[in-house]
């Protein structure tokens, strides 16, 4: 599955993207304890919950929202356009 | 139902030629409202980069653009934004909409700014000595956003 980091989640985990088997993640949740579990800067990126958004295939999804079928997924903190 | 036409793009626009073009589609449009975004002077006049996730930033606007359509009886949407690095004064958004009167356009085009602010996928950074800092999003902006739901 293709993960995608943008802005300062992008910065702290120091990649914008990269193949990831999410392996038994049902949800972005649970891929992000997988992720935080393997190495510390995961951690660090993801300290703060709250301020963490995902998206499934480019539309908008919750933390809870089920992975499966899933090509794209990406996190990024909450929407500074406009 | 008209058509929504958004653009994604790093060059500056033409405010007065869009505003023209969009209401010169169609002789019932009584009420052309326009909305300019611009780059604020901060810190300085440090330039602000702008992220942006390419590919569901158009589906994010174009589907903003859409409910907009849904919702008022418009006769066209035309929305801009600009991404990349860009410095205080510079134009980063642009939103205009048609309609037969103005209700509906002033509404519209609100609408989709609020929208705008908090669903579609950019980030801003302004530029500094230690490597930048990224805006925080603002409560308020969830709020504006919040007065549309029904």
């Amino acid at each position: 599955m293709r993960v995608l980091y943008f802005a300062w989640l992008r910065e702290r985990i120091g990649a914008a993207s990269e193949e990831i088997d999410p392996g038994d993640a049902a949800t972005p949740a649970e891929l992000i304890e997988t992720l935080k579990a393997r190495e510390e800067r995961y951690a660090h990126a993801f300290a703060d919950m709250t301020a963490v958004r995902v998206a499934i295939d480019q539309d908008m999804a919750a933390l809870d929202t089920p992975l499966a079928g899933a090509r794209e997924i990406a996190f990024f903190p909450p929407m500074t356009g406009g | 139902m008209a058509q929504a036409h958004v653009s994604v793009q790093a060059e500056d626009f033409d405010t007065g030629a869009e505003i023209e073009r969009l209401g010169a589609r169609s002789r019932q449009i009584g009420a052309v409202v326009s909305f300019t975004g611009l780059v604020r002077e901060i810190l300085g006049e440090a330039a602000m980069e702008l992220e942006h996730y390419p590919g569901m930033t158009e589906r994010a606007l174009h589907a903003i653009a859409t409910e907009a359509l849904e919702r008022w009886p418009l006769d066209g949407v035309r929305v801009i934004h600009r991404h990349g690095r860009l410095a205080p004064g510079e134009r980063i958004v642009l939103v205009v909409t048609a309609s037969r009167h103005r209700q509906a356009a002033f509404e519209a085009a609100a609408f989709i700014m609020d929208y705008l602010k908090t669903r579609a996928p950019f980030w801003k950074k302004e530029a500094g000595p230690d490597g930048g800092t990224w805006v925080d999003a603002r409560e308020s902006d969830d709020q504006a956003a919040a007065r549309w739901s029904t």
